[in-house]
């Protein structure tokens, strides 16, 4: 609805925002000058009313209590349902200043505002603002200094409707109109038959326009520059390094027959830049630049509504789609979105199967490279088996929690066309997250597996779990030291596996054992975090658990 | 009135219009129900319905909002 869009338009802190609600899941903090003074401004989670459903909805309220001013973010699209909150807010005994957004929307619509009548009803300050092209900010912002208390009468439910009716019909009047082809495919988007013809026909372009976009990326432009401009600089501080050594090792990683193998050689400036730069980054930007997409369209919620049958099936109502796809990418933003969710036992069941069953963009585009390397039809295995893997646990979750699933209850917002600097903007501060986040964690990691392995850890540990590894999962019991790493990251910990001269089926277990098998840390800090300590290890127990199972089934199989 | 006119919503057909009458159900689902929008007295449209007592889809205040079959089944619609 565009709170978090007229934040960063009021502090240039940069937010994630999109088409639908709940995307904002905690609260930002920015500062914006008015006059003289400089104010904070906090961006919190959009809620309907004061009684909370989720804990989005809660940190909101929370936070609520913390504010001077309220800058109540009223859709103008759909005024009446908005000013409920407005009331609510008002009477909590909050000065308030009113950005009335998404009001170049709502003239398209033939939806007519009188301004001033509704300023004069309400007794504080009302800006039409259009947050996406910084319409009303300025204007917004000079009306900060006069935000205003209108005396709060305290109202029960019915008499704030009935307010709220009284104001609508005195400030507002809407032109009938004709359906135009947007609304037409939103309709459509929502009926069984064509939504499902659409969901399909989304989804697998989705696929194959993510996988053009990493696959070109990396074929013509990262591989050639590695290969022809970086492979001579790494070759030539190998030798002026002694071409040997544990330092050695681990700034330029092992060069045989006078080559590097920038997979396998696990060194600093080997494998710690190509896996990172060439082999991961090029999928986060098509995964990102798709998702953006598809969130900032509106896609998302009409999804939700298609998938809802199934997702009752797992024990989840159809928003859980959304947290899932965002594991897609990475898993920790998956399971912080999961406070979307209203029950306690959805975000457990949510967070689980996420961990569990959803591989993200940085272990996905490891997977290409190499399963698909040895062939398309294993890449599908993984996928398929991971899939499988999702819904049977699902089920048996959804069984073995107790507690009932809540029912789907959401506003679908409409089909919009994202600006092209919003989208680009949204993929470069993602981009930005795995570089600061993801990247060190990735380079060392390979410090890691490097002191381990010259500590001979690795083969301590190969040995006493060799019965699990070699007898139950049909690996090399060397493969233990991929899994071992997988805490920290799973797509180094994937590139572990390519020195051991696996078969194809043997690549194909351990991707998927890999997958399952525990969360890296940056997700298990978060599941931690939002789950707590008893159901983190209820959720570690079922992953390992399950990861054992797969595997060992997938073993028996192939 | 007719009460053969008065439907839930999850037996209104898809493209017929209507008045929300009542919701038979908690203050609870009143008040979530009521801040998207659906309340009695309220002109509906429905948009669709999903298979397998999915969730229905309507029209409200020109905006559309989905709702799971078993609140949608508590919501007491009656027909132009």
């Amino acid at each position: 609805m565009g709170k978090s869009v007229l934040f960063s338009r009021l502090t240039g802190v940069r937010t994630t925002a999109s088409n639908y609600p709940g995307t904002t899941i905690s609260y930002t903090r920015g500062f914006l000058k008015v006059g003289e003074e400089k104010v904070e401004v906090i961006d919190v989670p959009g809620t309907y009313t004061l009684e909370p459903t989720c804990e989005a909805e809660e940190i909101a309220l929370r936070m609520l209590k913390n504010g001077d001013i309220v800058i109540n973010v009223v859709n103008a699209t759909t005024l009446e349902r908005s000013l409920y909150l407005t009331l609510q807010l008002l009477e909590q005994g909050i000065p308030m200043v009113i950005a009335l957004n998404l009001w170049d929307d709502s003239k398209h619509r033939g939806i007519h505002i009188d301004v001033d009548k509704l300023r004069e009803l309400l007794g504080v300050p009302v800006i039409p603002t259009v947050a996406v092209t910084g319409e009303g900010i300025k204007e917004l912002v000079e009306a900060i200094p006069k935000a205003s208390l209108p005396g709060n009468t305290i109202r029960s439910r019915d008499e704030r409707w009935a307010t709220v009716g009284s104001i609508i019909d005195q400030v507002q009047r809407i032109d009938h109109r004709h359906h135009t082809w947007l609304e037409r495919l939103q309709d459509a988007s929502v009926k069984p038959l064509t939504g499902g013809v659409i969901a399909v026909g989304v989804l697998i372009s989705a696929f194959f326009v993510i996988r053009f976009i990493g696959e070109s990326l990396i074929a013509y432009l990262l591989e050639p520059l590695f290969n022809t401009l970086w492979a001579p600089v790494v070759l030539w501080i190998s030798n002026l390094m002694g071409g040997s050594g544990i330092l050695h090792d681990i700034v330029v990683g092992k060069v045989v027959g006078g080559e590097v193998n920038f997979i396998e050689s696990f060194g600093l400036l080997s494998s710690g830049l190509y896996v990172p730069f060439a082999m991961v980054l090029p999928y986060i930007v098509s995964f990102y630049l798709i998702l953006g997409l598809l969130e900032d369209v509106g896609y998302l919620p009409r999804l939700a509504v298609l998938m809802d049958t199934i997702m009752h099936r797992l024990g989840l109502h159809g928003y859980a789609i959304i947290p899932t796809l965002l594991g897609l990418g990475c898993n920790v933003p998956a399971v912080l979105a999961t406070r979307i969710l209203e029950s306690k036992r959805e975000r457990f069941i949510a967070s689980t199967l996420v961990s569990i069953a959803v591989p993200c963009a940085a272990l996905q585009a490891m997977i290409f490279g190499l399963v698909g390397e040895r062939g398309g039809q294993y890449v599908l295995i993984v996928y398929s088996t991971l899939f499988m893997a999702w819904v049977i646990l699902g089920i048996v979750l959804h069984h073995a929690v107790k507690g009932f699933t809540p029912e789907l209850l959401i506003e679908i917002p409409p089909y919009r066309m994202p600006p092209w600097e919003v989208v680009l903007q949204k993929l470069w501060m993602r981009i930005n997250g795995f570089l600061a986040e993801a990247v060190p964690i990735m380079l060392g990691a390979i410090v890691v597996i490097n002191l381990l392995y010259t500590l001979r850890v690795f083969d301590a540990i190969a040995r006493f779990t060799a019965p699990v590894v070699t007898g139950l999962l049909g690996l090399p019991k060397e493969a233990v030291t991929s899994l071992i790493i997988g805490f920290l990251r799973k797509d180094v910990a994937l590139g572990m596996l390519a020195p051991l001269g696996l078969s194809a089926n043997q690549l194909v277990v351990g991707s998927v054992v890999l997958a399952m098998f525990f969360p890296c840390i940056a997700t298990f800090v978060v599941l931690l975090k939002e789950l707590g300590v008893l159901n983190l290890l209820k959720s570690a127990g079922i992953m390992v658990s399950a990861a054992l199972i797969t595997g060992g089934i997938l073993n028996l199989i192939l | 009135m007719p009460s053969r006119d008065l439907v839930t919503l999850t037996r209104m057909q898809p493209g017929q219009t209507g008045r929300v009458v009542d919701i038979q159900g908690g203050f609870g689902l009143v008040n979530r129900l009521s801040v998207l929008g659906i309340m009695p007295g309220k002109r509906i449209t429905k948009i669709s319905s999903m298979i397998a007592r999915g969730p229905v889809t309507i029209d409200v205040d020109r905006s559309q909002v989905a709702i799971g079959y078993g609140m949608a089944n508590r919501i007491l619609v009656q027909l132009d």
